[in-house]
């Protein structure tokens, strides 16, 4: 399903398998991203989520397929790969014991910029953390961490983003705050890749939408795609608009 | 690939550790803390009993003690490293466009830095409690030198738990056993009081040969051959942790 009208996509998947010992984890997944959208990689818990999203930013190697990344082969090109990603993985990887700012500083420096103070203060400013910049980030609440961690992983304007469960763990405010700076940077043009559990969150964020179940990408399309695919004799019963959610488990299997 | 960014990640990344260092200093001085401890004890309290041939039991003992602090200080070098791996911090960096081995040198320099100064701390504790030595330039070089290499070959031998350990705790077992070694050996007494099996266990294992040697630096006593074989076990150790550590850490990042 997908398909072929836009130009080069910035992710391209195909046939990417990877197993840990006797477990199939991606059983031959395929998908692109387009340049300057949000993707959201929808799934349960240990449905490979993580796995993908580690083999697309060169932590892990992939046992099958061809996977590219701004055009850069994932295992033949990774340091080409890593010029040109950012990845905000499941836990926040913030320095507890350095304070916003140096946290900044110390990406902005390892990814050799010119002027990392001038790069930290306008990102604490873009993510409202201003007043926070000199506290220690252990004092952060979840929601500031979680921004603080995404204003990291913009350090250099990487023109790809990986984010692996942003909200997870974060409370109903914290959630609000993510989706507003996911928003803000796909407004700017990055091309974003999230992986989530929460179906409203891809709801509200993902331009696309594939769901990643067993091993296998089941469906890839727009929302608005996706909810066409719901049986209509059900259609019929819902006056008003289905929600994902009833297409992810129309589509899984009623699993709940 | 990456080698032109290496020194600068490198610095980078220890100016960061250091940073840690300097702000949570609790991790110097609890590494310090326990030597000085032991110091105490055996000096004040079981010193008196222990028959020595020389003059003053601090002048003995503080070889072994040097050692003792370096061991205790090497289980944070594990710790750091694990919470790095732990945090999400670890995959950030290896997701970025940095010299991956950077992140492995920055905690080891960070652990000779730490040692340092907890063996600088302990040393200065030891000149109160009357410690003294006839030793010059030379030989204040060749004690710095050895603690220098016994100091690496512990740092790359606790980079492998704080690469794979699955706990805190794990993280920082491993250095028990070498924090109890120089008791089996000639750290505190001489090895010829020592039972037949645990004599022939203490006179060959790496810290008698270490300890003799600053031992015999400080006093300016001959050496004999005891310093090649304290080079030897230290260079020996080091060779085999760091090949040890290497392939782990690639292990871990492919």
């Amino acid at each position: 399903m997908t398909d072929g009208t836009t130009t080069e996509p910035v992710i391209r998947v195909r046939g990417l398998k990877k197993s840990y010992k006797a477990v199939e984890v991606l059983r031959g997944v395929d998908f692109d991203v387009a340049r300057g959208s949000i993707f959201a990689l929808l799934g349960s818990n240990g449905a490979g989520k993580t796995t993908a999203v580690k083999i697309l930013s060169t932590l892990l190697r992939a046992d099958a397929g061809e996977v590219s990344v701004n055009g850069f082969d994932v295992a033949a090109r990774a340091a080409d790969v890593r010029e040109s990603i950012s990845l905000t993985g499941q836990f926040a990887a913030v320095d507890e014991i350095l304070s916003g700012r140096e946290n900044l500083v110390l990406v902005a420096r390892l990814r050799h910029l010119d002027d990392p103070r001038g790069i930290a203060d306008d990102l604490l400013r873009r993510f409202s953390l201003t007043d926070a910049g000199a506290r220690k980030v252990s004092t952060y609440s979840g929601g500031m961490r979680r921004r603080l961690d995404i204003a990291m992983s913009l350090v250099g304007n990487p023109p790809v983003i990986f984010l692996d469960e942003p909200t997870t763990g974060l409370d109903p405010q914290g959630r609000i705050e993510v989706w507003q700076a996911v928003k803000e940077l796909a407004a700017q043009g990055t091309t974003v890749l999230l992986t989530t559990q929460y179906l409203d969150e891809a709801e509200q964020l993902a331009d696309r939408i594939a769901i990643l179940h067993e091993g296998r990408i089941i469906v890839n399309d727009a929302l608005a795609e996706l909810k066409k695919l719901l049986p209509p004799a059900e259609v019929e019963y819902v006056e008003k608009q289905p929600k994902l959610e009833d297409v992810f488990l129309a589509l899984v299997g009623d699993k709940k | 690939m990456m080698a032109k960014h290496f020194l600068g990640d490198t610095n980078v990344l220890l100016g960061r550790s250091l940073r840690h260092i300097t702000r949570s200093p609790d991790t110097i001085i609890t590494t310090a803390i326990m030597p000085i401890a032991m110091m105490l004890m055996f000096v004040y309290v079981f010193g008196g009993a222990i028959d020595t041939g020389s003059d003053s039991y601090v002048q003995y003992m503080l070889p072994g003690i040097l050692l003792i602090t370096v061991a205790s200080g090497i289980s944070y070098t594990a710790f750091r490293l694990f919470l790095d791996m732990k945090g999400g911090i670890f995959e950030r960096f290896q997701s970025m466009p940095i010299a991956r081995s950077s992140v492995l040198w920055a905690h080891v320099l960070t652990s000779l830095v730490a040692n340092l100064i907890s063996l600088v701390v302990v040393l200065l504790v030891a000149l109160l409690m009357g410690f003294r030595t006839s030793a010059g330039v030379a030989e204040w070089l060749a004690v710095a030198g050895i603690l220098f290499l016994f100091t690496l070959a512990l740092t790359w031998l606790a980079v492998i738990p704080g690469l794979t350990a699955k706990s805190v705790d794990g993280a920082s077992a491993f250095s028990y056993p070498l924090i109890f070694l120089p008791f089996l050996s000639s750290a505190f007494v001489p090895t010829d009081t020592m039972p037949g099996p645990v004599r022939a266990f203490a006179e060959h294992q790496p810290v008698t040969s270490i300890v003799n040697t600053i031992r015999g630096l400080f006093t300016q006593q001959p050496i004999g051959g005891d310093i090649w074989l304290a080079l030897a076990w230290c260079v020996g150790i080091l060779v085999v942790a760091y090949v040890f550590a290497a392939v782990t850490y690639r292990r871990k990042i492919s």
